[in-house]
């Protein structure tokens, strides 16, 4: 496997491939309810709240009881998925699921679309950048977020499997498929790569952009090392070491505030094991705005040239 | 009676414990306990069909309880440990470090009876809907019980719950509100009225059950009328009225009780009010 095996021509929404595995988990176990906070089309449930009426909860647009519910429904040995956008699934309620989920240690899949930038029009208020390391600090909590359709699709197949609460983080444009539907495993990377001169480590959306910007690199005589690192929380030290160990300089990119997120993740590990350069491909302690996303990723610095230029920087800094 | 006559000797017996349990830690919330003495001992010595030798956290084929206003969690300690899901010795470790009888209730520590860490207000409510949605699926046809605080009833939260417990016909619940009209800074009509609490839960679709909290026949009597209206397609609240720290008079009649423990001088006073009828831990 390298990045020259990766030449998608479909292209889907991540929140589908939720949708769709929600669905399927729906036929294949009885302990899997679901609960919408009057969102069900935009989290793609349509699926599962038709066939299974009276294991989907409607709860209208009250995020918190939603999130008490789901916590109480885990009591009778149900496996309850709580869909709504990323926003409101942390920020909004986030003392709910501190208290009512992570800290009473209840087996519930938060489930959130419409993650970061590329949310695209709807602007700031919906666009949250700090989702991930609301959900990160939480005692307890597994946080993911797939790169594509399928890998959405896989990892929330996964997390039913998975005991104890999860935060799972997709997005809504419909983007490049190149990732696995079915080998998924929580908190090993997929290492898409291989390279010598600088470690790329990616989470969500923004794999795609690290493949192509691979790509690029090699085309100037970088070859990278690269990590889909779809699970953020417990994050795979040894995939990170072992890959720094012998390029000796790292990049992180992600769709998110680069407080909190997934390069302070990686930089705790390298920092405590084997302290290297780091690159932060991220937002810069902003808020969003309105517009396309590609067009949002590129003005907010999380464009293929941006991981470029950061790789570079990383390989020079050495 | 003698079922009210037992009841009415375990409160006493359970006040005794919240005041020595509160005042060994110094810190802890002795009036609430104190006021809903007589809901608990009512709620485990006489409603709730449970297994307190085989805990589990599912509770199938068990009726379930859900304390929202966690902080009146001597109250609930005790209630359990003389209702046999721990000795009742351990009572003595409330608050301490490396206990499982922490400050406000968890799940963390283990402790048979408790199924949601509670503390922070207003969430206990959307648990026990969860819980009681949880049971219908599972066709168990036990009864999921609350408490919640007067107080409390100001978290949006529990109003989103009372919205979506009758437009969904969840009626194998029982809520019920300790309403002593008393909380941290004052009376809760000064601090922030709840208007007419009655009205209220009546326009949200509930049945609205009210009953004095410290009359146990009269508790027993509600609590089973309640019972009797689950499966109606209606949840049930009960409002009870009751009087914060209950039972200790220098505690009573005001909120500066609600969070502070009593000094050795004022545990002897309280002590020499209550009768000991089942052995002091």
């Amino acid at each position: 496997m390298s990045i020259h095996d990766l030449n998608p021509t479909d292209k889907k929404d991540t929140r589908s491939g939720f949708g769709d595995a929600l669905h399927e988990l729906g036929k294949e176990d009885e302990r899997v309810v679901a609960l919408c906070a009057d969102l069900t089309g935009s989290l793609k449930m349509n699926a599962f709240a038709n066939e299974f009426p009276d294991r989907f909860f409607q709860t209208g647009i009250a995020e918190a009881n939603m999130m008490g519910m789901a916590a109480g429904l885990t009591i009778g040995d149900k496996i309850p998925f709580t869909g709504t956008f990323a926003n409101f699934s942390t920020g909004r309620v986030y003392d709910q699921i501190r208290q009512s989920i992570a800290y009473s240690q209840k087996n519930v899949k938060i489930c959130a679309s419409h993650a970061g930038l590329t949310l695209g029009e709807d602007g700031a208020t919906h666009q949250i950048l700090e989702d991930i390391g609301l959900m990160r600090m939480l005692p307890n909590m597994t946080v993911i977020n797939p790169c594509d359709y399928n890998q959405t699709f896989a990892a929330t197949k996964a997390i039913k499997d998975h005991e104890g609460p999860v935060y799972l983080r997709f997005g809504r444009p419909s983007w490049p498929i190149f990732a696995s539907k079915t080998s998924f495993e929580i908190g090993k990377a997929w290492k898409i790569n291989d390279g010598k001169d600088v470690t790329i480590i990616a989470t969500g959306h923004m794999v795609w952009y690290a493949v192509l910007a691979a790509k690029e690199l090699e085309k100037l005589g970088i070859t990278v090392d690269l990590l889909n690192m779809h699970t953020i929380k417990p994050i795979d030290e040894e995939a990170i070491l072992t890959s720094v160990a012998k390029t000796g300089c790292v990049v992180t990119a992600e769709e998110h505030n680069r407080f909190g997120g997934l390069g302070e993740a990686v930089a705790q590990v390298t920092t405590a094991n084997m302290p290297v350069p780091q690159e932060f491909v991220a937002v810069n302690d902003s808020f969003g705005e309105s517009g396309k996303p590609t067009d949002l990723l590129k003005k907010y610095g999380l464009d293929v040239s941006d991981i470029v230029k950061a790789a570079k920087k990383a390989v020079e800094r050495k | 009676m003698a079922e009210i006559d037992f009841l009415t000797k375990r409160s006493s017996q359970v006040r005794r414990d919240i005041v020595k349990m509160v005042h060994s830690c110094s810190s802890g919330h002795p009036g609430g306990s104190l006021g809903c003495a007589d809901f608990f001992v009512a709620l485990y010595g006489e409603m709730m069909h449970y297994d307190p030798q085989n805990f589990n956290m599912d509770g199938t084929g068990e009726d379930l309880f859900f304390l929202s206003n966690g902080h009146i969690s001597p109250v609930w300690y005790s209630s359990l440990a003389r209702s046999g899901y721990f000795p009742i010795k351990e009572l003595a470790t409330f608050r301490q470090i490396d206990s499982r009888l922490q400050g406000h209730p968890t799940t963390a520590e283990h402790l048979p009876g408790i199924r949601m860490a509670s503390g922070s207000l207003g969430q206990g409510l959307s648990v026990a809907i969860g819980a009681a949605l949880s049971k219908r699926l599972n066709n168990d046809d036990h009864i999921v019980y609350t408490l919640h605080g007067d107080g409390e009833l100001q978290e949006g939260q529990i109003w989103e719950a009372a919205m979506y417990a009758p437009h969904h016909k969840v009626d194998n619940l029982i809520a019920t509100i300790d309403y002593n009209m008393r909380q941290i800074d004052g009376d809760v009509d000064d601090v922030l009225s709840l208007g007419n609490l009655k009205a209220k839960w009546e326009a949200f679709g509930w049945e609205v059950l009210e009953s004095n909290g410290n009359n146990m026949a009269e508790l027993v009597a509600t609590l089973k009328k309640a019972k009797g209206l689950t499966g109606n397609g209606k949840p049930i609240v009960i409002i009870m009225t009751t009087e914060m720290g209950q039972g200790v008079d220098f505690m009573m009649g005001s909120h500066k009780w609600h969070g502070v423990a009593p000094n050795d001088e004022q545990l002897a006073q309280a002590l020499s009010q209550l009768a000991e009828t089942e052995g002091d831990y």
